[in-house]
């Protein structure tokens, strides 16, 4: 077990460095500078922010620093925000990020699963057809569209919960992105959770089980349930990665101060270290998700070894 | 799992604890963050001065009209020569840590913003005083800048040249003044929270970036008593939508900019809560006067502007949130009347067929039609002018390529002349014509379009040396009606400030340089 | 939103045992027990089709995504409005029959209708084209490494890992504010993120096939390495990988609109059902038919590719019923 970690994360390398190297060279040669903007610089004051910034070394230099100082885990001054620095950025956007995620992941588990084994208990009943229905909606009606639409008829409408800002984390304002997150993810998980417990509802060992004479809420709290919440747990490593992606656009609809928006405004503001310091940190995380996901798995399957 | 649902209740109940109510706290929307909270490393643009304005007070100040009025400095006065000015201080300005506000502190701050070490973006402004521009380019020593501080509580000002506003130069943010004392033991990071003082109404406790920068009054402000407020938030709002839908929810008092398509609706729907008023600013199409392009031949660009229909641009895409206007100076400019472009305000048939003719005339025609390549910054209200005017611009057999990009790029792609017209906007630095002509001058960086006339240059060289301010307006005039004939640009629109401000609120006033600092304001319970 | 690189999708998942599932191996982890596999031959796809058309919400979805192809293709043909015409009288109006502006304008002028149809072409082609893209890559790929097999196999699924792991989305987005709003650089770079678990699909159903008696025999008989890949394996996935590609599909257009939305779509007059929708909710207080119009077509054609790729599933891979 622990060995497999070790490979896992000693895999992770080439993983990051490919990452680091692409976005930093991506990030250079992108039209534009972090400071290009509509006050065009006399050329001594752009010299000077260059030369603050090291930008005026050669791009392999460059790299080599950023590189050397990443090593000491210093993600550099950012060029925008210059009372921070990317690393403080990262500290005060990834609790919001995290807090963000992990409800809506709670969440998409929390309705995802009653609801899909409620649809496989009543298999081609209206319910099973309603809960699939709505679960279909929600694939179908992609989140920055109900994101707006949710804003608009709650916050602006009716006036029950702000329509945007982050507050502290205060539980008014995170109903709506936490909200707007889940729904495709509840929806997915609804829709696996039917097809894997039909599945399981029909194998060997449940119909013995009936044939034990078990009554059928024996049946599918004891033996049907966790089987069929395997594809459902293999799903959380892509769930957590859409959830990370989906929040870039959830923190820019409502204002939130996660990450997702550093990085998008980071890009459009060519803040280069700040960038590079959050698609770094996202690299991890996923590496991280993933190796913990894998590592969930096998503790509900313990046909899963890692010893290869 | 029941023990996961309780952890989410024990959560959501810890979650909804810090909702605690605000009193008179002033919530403003910007459109954009401070870069950082020390005005020698801002950009200048209107969120800079809304928070910075609000944290420090430099020798003038802004009373609530935008008019100039004596802040740290009590009055002033000029030597005959017009080169040395001399500030008198306050004896009551304190920090908000108690120190008092010294003259040492404003020549700190001076020098810092010079200090290429510092690589302040908007030190060119402080170009004016002596020596400012060499020791920038590092060919100085700091030293040798032109300011002193006599005692505590004089200052003196030497310039290389009479600049007559200086004054209102001075209530820019980049003459804030700098806690030399924090700046001395701390070096750049005095603006961090745990260190910072300022010397304005309001002092910063929380910055939490992408989302709010929460002040609270500041105790030491020598006019604290009369400040009614108990804090201002200011909350970080990119999308025009979100701040309106902010705003209308009661989360903002002030919301900063709004989409002027949108004005109607607003007027209808949100009353008197909706302002708009002129401000000194410009909103043209830059048309690429270099060689290899199209638009370098007069004729098409003559053209091109008159099939361009500023009245219903303004109209239709705007709303009328908008002055249509064909001259680069805006209406309101100080000492300057305002000039038009020739030909473009006649009847539009006769216009199309001038440009058609033009463009025959200049080798165009259906079957050598002519593709131009049109830029803009990604933001909506760019991408309809933009749409609108290729639309105008099709019955002429014009192609317009749209190109969109975020402002860096934009900016950067312009500035190479990468471009057959480009949509850019000049908001003027202080209240003079030659702010707006300059950037038609051969030598200036945001001459975008490379327009170049040496009888142009030659008559700002005349203005500039020009005391006479009645003859100046006469040459700087002239030198307009050259840019125009020449149909350098394509103006397209004076624009105005644009802000939702909360009918319940007083001391908010409407003004020109759309600056408004939260010490006048009260908020009504 | 999608993930953009999801392991397992939750319909691939399903459709299998759960042990199939590979997302712990890169290269020799254990092979699908007992994958679906397509048998070569006309029965089974008629069989299949027998299935699909007794699907009547199948069978629904798929007259309704030919009619919205068609509708795209030919309707902007026959609206009496272009793609970038201005109507000067009619800015911001809403649906009505009055002004032959049947869904109203955008806040330009421009007739919707026309422009949420050539908003679906682009939207559509985009689809197509990435989910083409995806499909050469991760097919040849997967059944490449499959085949192969051993540390070849190994060293190209650690690469895949490799791929995985990365921040995609990211730098996707870097992608586009890098090389600019471009439509073929849409498709590529959707088609270049999209092949990951196309090729993971294919090689699993490759290792199962090639210890199968046939392919032992063409072998043994000296068929070419390539041959055996393009004529044997290739054909006998299919039956997965189509399940695959209208789950695909959906993502493909899903993603475009993300990246529209973030306003990193095509450029102007051009536009997409994505650039629309972003356009329509910055109007959406006071103009909501510019958000509702585009919304409902893009909505309409992903619940649509839903139930048929539903449909498709349980028609070749009969087991899930």
């Amino acid at each position: 077990m622990l060995s497999y970690i070790a490979k896992r994360l000693a895999m992770a390398i080439p993983t990051l460095l490919i990452v680091i190297t692409a976005s930093f060279f991506l990030m250079r040669v992108a039209p534009g500078g972090p400071f290009d903007g509509e006050r065009q610089l006399p050329p001594e004051i752009e010299a000077n922010l260059m030369a603050a910034y090291h930008l005026d070394e050669p791009l392999p230099m460059q790299y080599l620093r950023y590189m050397g100082n990443l090593l000491q885990g210093d993600f550099g001054p950012s060029f925008k925000y210059k009372d921070f620095s990317v690393t403080d950025l990262i500290a005060q956007g990834f609790p919001v990020s995290l807090e963000l995620g992990g409800l809506a992941i709670a969440l998409a588990l929390l309705l995802g699963i009653p609801m899909g084994v409620m649809a496989a208990l009543k298999r081609n009943t209206t319910v099973d057809y309603l809960l699939m229905g709505t679960a279909l909606g929600g694939i179908a009606v992609p989140n920055f569209v109900i994101a707006p639409l949710m804003a608009l008829f709650f916050g602006v409408m009716l006036g029950w919960l702000p329509v945007g800002g982050w507050n502290g984390g205060a539980l008014p304002n995170l109903v709506l992105p936490v909200v707007a997150l889940a729904i495709q993810q509840i929806a997915y998980i609804a829709r696996m959770m039917r097809a894997s417990m039909i599945e399981v509802l029909g194998s060997h060992f449940i119909r013995t089980a009936r044939a034990k004479g078990l009554n059928e809420r024996q049946v599918i709290w004891r033996h049907a349930l966790r089987p069929a919440m395997l594809p459902v747990l293999s799903y959380l490593g892509p769930a957590i990665a859409g959830i990370i992606t989906g929040s870039v656009v959830i923190e820019q609809i409502f204002g939130l101060p996660g990450i997702g928006r550093y990085f998008v405004q980071g890009a459009l503001n060519r803040d280069y270290t700040l960038v590079m310091g959050t698609v770094v940190f996202y690299g991890i995380l996923i590496v991280l998700m993933n190796l913990i996901v894998d590592l969930l798995y096998s503790l509900f399957d313990p046909q899963i070894r890692y010893d290869d | 799992m029941n023990r996961l649902v309780s952890g989410c209740m024990a959560a959501a109940l810890i979650w909804s604890l810090p909702l605690t109510v605000h009193a008179a706290t002033l919530d403003i929307g910007i459109y954009g963050e401070p870069a950082s909270l020390d005005a020698a490393r801002v950009t200048g643009a209107v969120y800079d001065n809304d928070v910075l304005g609000d944290l420090f007070e430099g020798l003038v100040t802004l009373a609530p009209d935008g008019d100039y009025q004596p802040g740290v400095a009590t009055d002033w006065s000029v030597s005959d020569d017009g080169l040395t000015w001399t500030f008198n201080l306050r004896d009551d300005a304190r920090w908000s840590d108690g120190k008092p506000v010294t003259a040492d502190d404003f020549v700190l701050a001076f020098q810092r913003a010079l200090d290429p070490k510092v690589a302040s973006i908007y030190a060119n402004l402080l170009y004016p005083l002596k020596n400012a521009a060499a020791i920038n380019r590092g060919e100085a020593n700091i030293d040798t800048l032109g300011v002193q501080a006599e005692g505590d509580h004089r200052l003196h000002v030497e310039l290389h040249q009479p600049t007559a506003y200086l004054p209102t130069l001075m209530a820019h943010i980049i003459a804030s003044p700098v806690p030399s004392h924090l700046v001395r033991e701390y070096g750049n990071d005095w603006t961090r929270l745990e260190h910072i003082a300022t010397n304005g109404a309001f002092m910063p406790r929380r910055w939490v970036s992408h989302d709010h920068i929460e002040t609270v009054k500041n105790p030491h402000f020598h006019d604290a008593d009369s400040v009614t407020l108990e804090g201002v938030n200011y909350y970080l709002v990119e999308d025009l939508n979100t701040g309106l839908s902010r705003f209308r929810s009661g989360d903002l008092d002030v919301m900063r900019d709004f989409d002027a398509s949108r004005y109607q609706w607003l007027k209808d729907n949100l009353g008197n809560a909706v302002h708009l008023h002129n401000q000194l600013s410009t909103y043209y199409y830059a048309l690429n006067n270099r060689e290899g392009h199209p638009t370098s031949d007069v004729r098409v660009r003559e053209a091109l502007n008159l099939a361009l229909r500023r009245d219903i641009i303004v109209e239709k895409v705007l709303q009328g949130a908008a002055n249509a206007t064909s001259a680069l100076v805006p209406d309101g400019v100080a000492h300057y009347d305002v000039q038009t472009m020739p030909g473009v305000d006649g009847d539009i048939t006769a216009r199309m067929n001038k440009a058609r003719a033009l463009l025959k005339d200049a080798g165009y025609g259906p079957e050598h039609p002519l593709d131009l390549r049109l830029r803009f910054n990604s933001r909506d209200d760019h991408r309809r002018i933009a749409v609108a005017a290729a639309a105008m611009w099709k019955p002429l057999g014009i192609n317009i390529e749209m190109v969109n990009a975020e402002a860096n790029v934009h900016y950067a792609e312009i500035a190479r002349g990468d471009f057959d017209i480009a949509r850019a906007s000049w908001v003027a630095d202080f209240d003079d014509a030659s702010n707006f002509l300059g950037i038609l001058a051969s030598d200036n960086t945001k001459n975008y379009g490379g327009y170049h006339s040496d009888k142009f240059d030659s008559l700002l060289t005349q203005a500039a040396a020009q005391p006479d301010p009645d003859q100046r307006q006469q040459l700087l005039e002239q030198a307009e009606r050259q840019a125009l004939g020449d149909y350098a640009m394509a103006p397209i629109y004076a624009d105005a400030a644009r802000n939702l401000v909360n009918p319940d609120m007083t001391g908010w006033e409407d003004n020109a340089i759309n600056r408004h600092l939260s010490r006048w304001i009260s908020l009504n319970p | 939103m999608t993930s953009s690189h999801s392991a397992h999708d939750p319909h691939v998942a399903s459709g299998t045992t759960p042990g199939d599932n590979d997302h712990l191996q890169g290269g020799g982890g254990p092979n699908p027990p007992e994958a679906p596999v397509a048998r070569p031959g006309e029965s089974l796809a008629r069989e299949a089709w027998r299935r699909l058309r007794h699907n009547r919400a199948a069978m629904t979805s798929l007259i309704l995504l030919v009619l919205m192809a068609v509708i795209c293709i030919a309707g902007p043909w026959l609206l009496p409005w272009d793609l970038a015409e201005v109507d000067w009288e009619n800015f911001g109006t809403g649906p009505t029959l009055a002004n032959q502006h049947w869904l109203g304008t955008d806040a330009n002028g421009r007739d919707l209708l026309t422009r949420t149809l050539y908003g679906g072409r682009v939207s559509l082609s985009v689809a197509l084209v990435a989910t083409l893209v995806s499909l050469v890559i991760g097919v040849l790929y997967g059944a490449i490494s499959g085949y192969i097999g051993g540390r070849t196999d190994n060293l190209m699924m650690r690469f895949v890992d490799i791929m995985y792991s990365l921040p995609f989305m990211f730098l996707v987005i870097l992608l586009m504010v890098v090389f600019g709003r471009n439509i073929f650089l849409i498709y590529a770079a959707i088609g270049a993120v999209e092949w990951l678990d196309m090729a993971r699909i294919v090689r699993g159903q490759t290792l199962s096939l090639k210890r199968r008696e046939f392919i032992e025999a063409a072998h043994a008989l000296g068929v070419r390495d390539s041959k055996i890949v393009t004529r044997h394996l290739i054909p006998n996935s299919i039956g997965p990988v189509i399940i695959y590609v209208t789950l695909t599909v959906p993502k493909v257009i899903l993603l475009e609109s993300f990246l529209s939305f973030l306003g990193l779509g095509v450029q102007e007059p051009l536009t997409s059902w994505g650039v629309l929708i972003s356009e329509g909710t910055s109007n959406m207080q006071g103009a909501p038919w510019m958000l509702i119009v585009p919304a409902a077509f893009l909505a309409v054609t992903l619940f649509c590719l839903n139930f048929l790729g539903d449909g498709l599933r349980d028609a070749l891979d009969p087991r899930t019923r």
